[in-house]
């Protein structure tokens, strides 16, 4: 295990260590809301941040699982890309923008565009979600289990939309979808990944109507 | 009584005048609005007369100065950017970059060939929206790479193999305006690098998915260069509008690079209305940037790639003389690759068009390969052949440059000043601040 104190070094050192490292375990103390925490990361690496943590903190992660033991600010785990990123507390906005591939799990409540423009990435809220989460969201799964706000999946893609509770106005596009076995297990099956507990029964499914994806005059008023 | 509207055609009966508010042009366009019910569609850049660098010209030498012999006293041409926290700034030949141009809006053979050509004559190509190509990264020595609000393709691996990251806040031909590839042009393979289904139009957002204004941007810009560690140079690219404003800030928010496209920048793709209507034209853009840099103090130290319009040796010497540190070309370079070069005809008037006034690159119909993935059109395109003729015009466009400085006595491009020009018209003298010939008058200075 090993240990970095960020009141006493800098985030720099942090990130070139954790860059150096081909694996282990590190413990990272006194974030104090600093942005750019254990971003870039490449290699099975696991890190667990006590506190809270300001802009992008595990931005681009790759392998890595790094668990954040506090509230964190906008864009944590932007374009992730594999692993895993748990954040105990809340997060700001963006969380998880672009996100590529792995698992990213807030265990609190995500606030707006949450999941905006992701492309492959999961996403597990055991919270509430706010306005215009999965706009543009490409593929990738976003599970809320608590509620979301207006404008839920605005301009969707492939991406599936999963919500336990109540649903604000839906954005362009996105429709709400039949539940089907396969989803309804799939949908069990990343709950248990990412260790959030809920009934997969309780959840309706969203995605895209496919109007928009080919420019048609008739559809005009749908943007 | 009053007389002749003025511009009336007076030699024309009555009932052949041409109306000034509706001529033959807009009666067209209105015709055609009302027939489809949407905007029009096209890619290439503005077609309408904008003040330019023509509107300039250089005093060469005489007694007062001392000029450079043309072909024997060296004039060199070499260029760093970045130098201003990167650990790796970009080093370069000649003051000449390749935009950036996406896989996807232009074919691998085309993008292949500009990273031949480049990496021959010892300068940098630039990635585009859809990310980065194997094929791109092998031929380009230097390769900077976009990070563009689609985020299309974007993953760390080509982040941290890349020479110098370009975070995309705009684009000349439509600042304020996202991307936009058409359904026709989605191909398999660049359904998969973008992560969508195939064949459906890709709408590229116009805004960062994860910073909203200058504040998130430098931070943004600390994320970035903690995933590299500091080695390679960030760009900043954008969109000529308000240029004071935007260049303040790129500096304010990190940027080591700061590229400016004015609005004769090209696209693949977007509504003609913004082609035509959005955004200032690249000369007062460059002389607005060159000022702010010199306000802040950081001209030279924060470097300034200029773009939108450069297709001449002459283009690119006034702009350096402007105080530009570089330019970059993207339309010139697809012309050089054979863009309305007159072969082909027949795959011309099918897409409703002849050579020299083609914009049909969002049909991805082109008829010399460039802008296609189609691979019987795209055969039309071999990359060593594009990576001969790119190069053949790189090189004349620094004879060109050079040719211009020694006549100015400079022995460096880079030494070029605002006092070796004048302008022709009153327009390009206040745009570019530098006086109109015979006069030491600069209107608005």
């Amino acid at each position: 295990m090993t240990e970095f104190d960020l009141s006493r070094d800098s985030v720099r050192a942090l990130n070139q260590g954790l860059h150096d490292s081909a694996e282990g375990r590190w413990l990272v103390s006194h974030p104090d809301g600093r942005h750019c925490i254990a971003v870039g990361l490449d290699a099975p690496v696991d890190v667990a941040i006590k506190g809270h943590v300001g802009y992008y903190c595990a931005g681009m992660n790759k392998r890595a699982n790094i668990t954040i033991d506090g509230s964190a600010g906008p864009g944590v785990a932007e374009n992730i890309m594999s692993g895993t990123v748990r954040v105990l507390g809340n997060v700001s906005h963006c969380a998880g923008a672009s996100g590529h591939g792995g698992l990213l799990v807030v265990e609190g409540d995500a606030s707006a565009r949450c999941g905006i423009s992701m492309k492959g990435s999961d996403i597990v809220v055991a919270g509430s979600v706010g306005h215009m989460s999965a706009f543009m969201a490409q593929t990738g799964r976003l599970v809320v289990c608590g509620d979301a706000g207006d404008h839920l999946g605005d301009s969707i893609y492939e991406a599936v939309i999963y919500v336990a509770g109540r649903v604000g106005e839906l954005g362009a596009d996105c429709v709400e979808k039949e539940m089907t076995p396969e989803h309804r297990q799939g949908l069990a099956d990343l709950l248990s990944a990412a260790g959030v507990e809920a009934d997969p029964d309780s959840f309706r499914r969203y995605g895209s109507a496919r109007k928009l994806y080919n420019f048609n005059i008739d559809h005009a008023s749908d943007y | 009584m009053f007389g002749p509207a003025r511009g009336t055609d007076m030699s024309k009966p009555n009932s052949l005048r041409p109306s000034a508010t509706f001529p033959l042009e807009v009666l067209a366009e209105i015709h055609r609005a009302a027939d489809q019910g949407i905007y029009e569609i096209r890619g290439f850049g503005t077609k309408r007369s904008l003040p330019n660098f023509d509107d300039l010209l250089f005093l060469g030498a005489s007694m007062s100065r001392y000029p450079l012999e043309g072909y024997r006293e060296k004039c060199a041409t070499d260029v760093t950017l970045g130098t201003r926290f990167a650990k790796r700034p970009v080093e370069l030949k000649i003051p000449i970059t390749i935009a950036g141009m996406s896989f996807g809006a232009l074919g691998a053979h085309a993008k292949e060939a500009i990273g031949r050509a480049a990496s021959q004559i010892g300068t940098s190509t630039t990635t585009g929206d859809g990310g980065m190509t194997e094929e791109e990264r092998q031929s380009s020595e230097t390769l900077i790479y976009q990070v563009l609000p689609s985020r299309y393709g974007l993953n760390p691996d080509d982040v941290r193999r890349a020479d110098a990251l370009e975070i995309v806040v705009g684009q000349g031909a439509k600042p304020g305006g996202g991307g936009m590839l058409l359904g026709q042009k989605i191909t398999e393979r660049v359904a998969q690098m973008r992560d969508l289904p195939e064949g459906i139009d890709q709408r590229s957002a116009c805004r960062h998915p994860d910073w909203t204004g200058p504040d998130d941007l430098e931070i943004k810009i600390q994320e970035l260069r903690e995933i590299t560690d500091w080695q390679i140079p960030i760009y900043l690219k954008i969109g000529a509008t308000r240029v004071d404003y935007d260049v303040a800030l790129s500096v304010k928010a990190g940027a080591d690079v700061i590229v400016l496209d004015g609005m004769q920048g090209g696209t693949a793709a977007t509504q003609d209305v913004f082609i035509e209507q959005v955004g200032i034209p690249t000369l007062p853009a460059l002389r607005m940037a060159v000022e702010t840099l010199k306000e802040l103090g950081m001209h030279r130290k924060v470097q300034l790639i200029v773009s939108g319009g450069i297709r001449t040796g002459s283009d690119i010497a006034k702009a350096l003389a402007m105080g530009a540190d570089a330019v970059s070309i993207g339309s010139a370079a697809m012309v050089a690759l054979g863009c309305n070069k007159p072969v082909h005809l027949e795959d011309y008037r099918a897409l409703g068009t002849e050579p020299g006034y083609c914009h049909h690159c969002h049909t991805g119909r082109c008829p010399v390969g460039v802008t296609t993935q189609d691979p019987e059109l795209e055969a039309r395109l071999m990359p060593e052949q594009g990576a001969r003729l790119l190069r053949n015009y790189l090189t004349t466009l620094t004879l060109e440059i050079q040719t211009l400085a020694r006549a100015c006595g400079k022995s460096h491009v880079l030494n070029l000043e605002p006092e070796d020009m004048v302008a022709l018209t009153i327009e390009a003298s206040a745009m570019a601040g530098v006086p109109l010939a015979g006069t030491r008058w600069i209107p608005g200075a």
